[in-house]
């Protein structure tokens, strides 16, 4: 992939991004967090669905789905609020789908990544960005 | 809060047999996150709704750990494999040591 300068630019700009967000404050990182669910394991991109939406206008309620067919839990993450972890959804034997939908708390404008791991022990990754009007966690 | 937590549950009445039936959840709950002030600026602590679990005829749905970026009146939708008719159990587990439960049974047409 060939970056105009303008692009490259907005790739620096997203690198010090998340630079900001391994501060030591948060309780724990997004990496951790990833670290923590996939045992080291690299995440495949494919066979998983994040449903969100591209804009919410209210940060306290906005409507996720996530489906990964074959999947035994699926960890989904707000890369940028004060606490990342969202939920993890584990299925059991009485599963029809492994889909799960909820509302969920946006600070800002930010990535929510799920991740699920599969039977095997495979990681797979979706995100998806959501534009946030005004924030959900109060303060 | 326990008093004022309730919980609602949607599911069909009837399946066929090896239907996959939609659920829908819900329980009433201000999910305070722990990052809010109050008029103070002291932080409010934190009090959810950190577990969800969803059985049925003792198999285990879904289980959900839900942390606090779970919305206010936590709400989940979610998918089971109905083999036969028998009764879906609902938990819900309080951090203050609340557990609430709901119960609804499915016939198998």
């Amino acid at each position: 992939m060939k970056l105009s300068r303008r692009e490259a630019l907005w790739v620096a700009l997203g690198g010090v991004a998340s630079a900001a967000l391994a501060n030591p404050a948060f309780a724990a990182t997004v990496e951790e967090l990833t670290a923590a669910f996939t045992a080291g394991a690299a995440p495949a991109m494919d066979g998983i669905t994040l449903t969100a939406p591209e804009i919410a206008e209210n940060g306290n309620t906005v409507p996720v789905t996530v489906e990964a067919p074959g999947a035994v839990a699926i960890f989904l993450m707000a890369t940028g609020n004060p606490e990342p972890a969202v939920a993890t959804f584990t299925f059991g034997p009485a599963a029809g789908k492994q889909m799960a939908a909820t509302r969920i708390r946006l600070s800002k404008t930010q990535d929510v990544v799920a991740l699920a791991k599969m039977a095997d022990g495979s990681i797979k990754q979706a995100s998806a960005t959501v534009k946030v009007t005004i924030g959900g966690c109060g303060g | 809060m326990a008093d004022d937590a309730k919980p609602r549950v949607k599911v069909p009445k009837s399946a066929a047999a090896g239907e996959i039936v939609t659920i829908k959840a819900l329980i009433s709950h201000k999910m305070e996150s722990g990052q809010r002030k109050d008029a103070e600026g002291k932080l409010i602590p934190r009090s959810i709704i950190n577990r969800f679990t969803c059985d049925l005829n003792g198999a285990n749905v879904i289980d959900i750990a839900i942390d606090p970026a779970v919305s206010t009146n936590p709400y989940f939708e979610f998918d089971a494999l109905v083999d036969a008719a028998g009764e879906f159990k609902f938990t819900w587990y309080d951090d203050d040591g609340s557990v609430y439960e709901d119960a609804k049974t499915i016939e198998v047409a």
